[in-house]
């Protein structure tokens, strides 16, 4: 099982335990996509700026984060034209209206409070890869693979 | 989904739309399906004060008026609408189409199946996907 494309999933969370929560969730529902953990928005930001990394298929965001929280990574995200394609889901434990709202009014593409019981946190993950296998993903990383494609070729 | 209000069909084909309120009966979705035939005529609904805003927006590409491209450039732009999640449910495999959309970043872009049983099973990924999410609250 995999999302839609073979990127890996950027995870931005600066709990390790909740990391490793997702990352375990993600083997057992076998998908194969691989998972980059940056522990903030600013390390997120730098990794998604960076050309030699490979850009995500979707990105899992915790809001509740020390130097740069969740609405202000988004922000700026959503605010940048080689970013803003890239959907991302909010993953937290605020059920705060506010952060709802603010996360909604900033496009993001689904709100998930995280359950803390891991069988329904599972599920909730299976449910994420689910919908984002079934969705179509912008394909940001044409150039990369015509590059790839041309590198082989000079081979 | 998530919550009781009803939810946005954005297509002109009748048949299709047909197909979609069949899907969700099957399914057992309760929410109520509004359906409005053309970008034009959504932006007309959501703008009504009088009629209930919707939990999603259902979002055809190809139509008579206003395409669903041009709604979304309107929608994201209003402070009002910009919150309501849409996802495109469209035919076009075009990958314009696809960048265009998360461009102006819709939630979801589902290539209609054309066989009966993969389409409900697609809507039923959509309602599951949608009743795991919180949705903004304003708007009642």
């Amino acid at each position: 099982m995999k999302m839609r494309n073979s990127k890996p999933i950027l995870l931005v969370e600066d709990d390790s335990v909740d990391a490793m929560t997702v990352k375990r969730a993600l083997k057992d529902l076998k998908v194969t996509n691989q998972l980059v953990r940056s522990a903030n928005g600013e390390e997120a930001l730098v990794y998604l700026r960076n050309d030699t990394n490979s850009s995500p298929c979707v990105i899992l965001l915790d809001l509740n984060m020390p130097r740069m929280g969740g609405i202000e990574f988004l922000k700026i995200a959503k605010a940048d034209d080689k970013l803003r394609k890239i959907p991302v889901i909010v993953l937290t434990t605020s059920r705060d209206d506010r952060d709802k709202v603010e996360s909604f009014q900033l496009s993001v593409a689904g709100y998930i409070v995280k359950p803390v019981d891991y069988k329904k946190f599972t599920e909730a993950i299976r449910i994420i890869e689910l919908y984002w296998t079934l969705s179509e993903l912008p394909d940001t990383e044409q150039e990369h693979n015509y590059e790839n494609i041309q590198a082989d070729t000079a081979r | 989904m998530r919550t009781s209000k009803p939810i946005l069909l954005v297509e002109d084909d009748n048949v299709d739309a047909m197909t979609v309120q069949r899907a969700l009966k099957d399914l057992k979705v309760a929410n109520q399906l509004v359906v409005q035939a053309n970008g034009e005529e959504a932006l007309l609904y959501l703008r009504n004060k009088a009629d209930r805003m919707p939990c999603v927006i259902l979002l055809d590409l190809n139509m008579p008026k206003m395409g669903g491209i041009e709604f979304l450039k309107i929608a994201k732009a209003d402070e009002m609408l910009k919150t309501i999640p849409v996802v495109v449910l469209t035919t076009s495999k075009s990958d314009r189409d696809k960048v265009e959309s998360f461009d102006l970043c819709v939630a979801g872009y589902i290539i209609k199946p054309t066989d009966y049983q993969k389409f409900v099973e697609a809507i039923r990924t959509v309602n599951l996907y949608w009743t795991l999410s919180e949705l903004p609250t304003n708007g009642g």
